[in-house]
């Protein structure tokens, strides 16, 4: 790893009420790293990358990135960070109300300032390249199939050329064609633009694919990490209940049995 | 032990009204203090101003019209009973001015706007679209809320000016065509006893309501939570918190233009 991490996270709480979602995550992800979060369904994954990303605030803990504390920052500074990001969100969330040219463009044109004809420019050849023809950037986004709306999203995640990407259940609800068409695009993105990337998923596929490192959380905690190829031999009972699909083993899920 | 019970849920009931009325102070100090700094979407300001100011035009106008016309029957026929007719035009245009189109016009206004805005940005927060305008490095109280806060306070305004000019001429044509008033006199007496304060005292009531409803609009929009449920449940409550706010407001707000 490199002497100074790009996005470190220590001993970060966040709850909400009485429901401890994270129990002192801590992370470490290093410059054009490519790491990868698994776990269930509400262990608290989203929370993390929101808590990264400002949308939520940390109870307590503290989350660097590039060494700059984001816990308890000004507005200023915290908008300033919000630069380096890039993210595909797990539904897309492209905006409905805009062209899809506009969406991949929106970066560009309200974050950066830059003219609307040359933003344009810019958002067909990223369109380009997560496979999209020209034809698709007039179209509404309710127009676009799952997986058209995916690579949407993750051409407007790279428009900007950020530093660091985040990817929020990437391939969730696609088949597993597309699946993999999307794990491709993200592996071949990031490696253009030589970003660091945090990911959370629960598709193990997509996970040993676009992963340098993977962590496994469980219960608001980092309890494994390695790189993907000791991932089958974790000898972690979590991690491999976890990657074979089990449901017997330490993890009990929250079923009442007949 | 009852009794005990009681309390308890009063006293719950009471700290729930504090906290939700320090959230919406919060979130209203906050998305006013984004209206005067930079940086301003002037574009998207205009695009509200339209959609909110002209295309409530027909429900105003309607609105103000029938109430116009119902006011100068309903007042012909309770003066009538001290002889007192004569007094149709002044009392449609002092209750069409200072009360009716303003109070009116802010409650379809809410139906209309409040209703349409928290549906639009409820979907965006549970499609997580406000937070993907933040990781865009786009404020989404600059955004969205600030540009429908100043269209809502000005257009409303406007709307109700067009109102008062609707609701009187409906007044003057139930007056002149059912009532047999005399046009020239019935609109020399509308126009010698309205006073400015009148009109101006309604246009400021006016940008008040059309306050209210956006934040309410706005503020729902953005704390609703998980899916069709939610926006919906948005979408209610800031059509009924806007028409309370409006109807309180409008007693405070004549209270104090008329107080002496």
């Amino acid at each position: 790893m490199p002497d100074q991490s790009k996005i470190s996270l220590r001993g970060v709480h966040k709850s909400f009420g009485p429901k401890h979602v994270l129990n002192g995550i801590d992370l470490e992800i290093g410059q054009g790293e490519s790491v990868v979060i698994i776990g269930g369904s509400g262990t608290g994954k989203s929370v993390t990358l929101k808590c990264v990303l400002g949308l939520l605030n940390p109870d307590s803990g503290s989350i660097r990135i590039d060494g700059e504390e984001v816990v308890g920052a000004r507005a200023s500074d915290r908008d300033r960070l919000l630069h380096k990001f890039g993210m595909l969100f797990q539904s897309a969330a492209l905006f409905d109300s805009m062209r899809v040219w506009q969406n991949v463009a929106f970066g560009l044109i309200q974050g950066k300032g830059m003219a609307r004809d040359q933003a344009k420019q810019i958002a067909l050849q990223k369109l380009a390249q997560v496979g999209l023809a020209e034809e698709v950037a007039e179209l509404q986004p309710a127009e676009l199939s799952g997986g058209m709306q995916k690579r949407v999203g993750l051409a407007r995640a790279i428009a900007t050329d950020p530093e660091i990407i985040f990817f929020d259940e990437p391939t969730t609800g696609l088949d597993p064609i597309m699946a993999d068409v999307i794990n491709d695009l993200i592996v071949s993105s990031v490696k253009d633009l030589g970003a660091t990337t945090l990911s959370i998923t629960h598709d193990i596929a997509s996970a040993r694919k676009i992963a340098d490192r993977i962590a496994m959380i469980h219960e608001g905690r980092i309890i494994w990490e390695g790189p993907v190829s000791q991932l089958d031999d974790s000898g972690n009972p979590f991690v491999d209940q976890f990657i074979n699909g089990r449901a017997e083993g330490p993890i009990q899920m929250q079923v009442l049995r007949p | 032990m009852i009794f005990i019970n009681l309390l308890a849920h009063i006293g719950r009931l009471f700290l729930g009204f504090l906290a939700a009325s320090g959230r919406l102070a919060i979130f209203g100090g906050r998305s006013v203090s984004h209206v005067f700094r930079p940086p301003f979407f002037p574009l998207i300001t205009l695009q509200q101003m339209i959609s909110i100011g002209y295309f409530s035009l027909p429900v105003v106008g309607l609105t103000t019209l029938f109430t116009g016309m119902a006011l100068a029957l309903q007042i012909f026929e309770g003066t009538a009973r001290f002889n007192a007719e004569g007094a149709v035009a002044q009392v449609v245009a002092i209750g069409m001015a200072r009360e009716l189109a303003p109070v009116l016009g802010g409650l379809m206004v809410a139906g209309r706007v409040g209703a349409a805005m928290a549906a639009e940005i409820g979907t965006m927060r549970v499609t997580e679209q406000i937070d993907a305008l933040t990781t865009l490095s786009t404020n989404p109280f600059k955004y969205l809320i600030a540009p429908r806060l100043i269209a809502g306070t000005l257009m409303v305004p406007f709307l109700v000016l067009v109102g008062d000019v609707i609701g009187i001429f409906g007044g003057f044509v139930i007056s002149v065509n059912l009532l047999h008033f005399n046009a020239a006199s019935y609109v020399k007496n509308t126009v010698d006893f309205l006073e400015n304060i009148d009109i101006i005292s309604g246009l400021v009531k006016a940008g008040a309501f059309g306050f209210i409803v956006t934040l309410m609009g706005c503020y729902h929009g953005f704390q609703s939570r998980g899916g069709a449920e939610g926006v919906g449940a948005a979408t209610t409550n800031a059509v009924v918190t806007a028409s309370i706010l409006i109807l309180t407001a409008n007693l405070i707000l004549t209270r104090l233009f008329f107080s002496n």
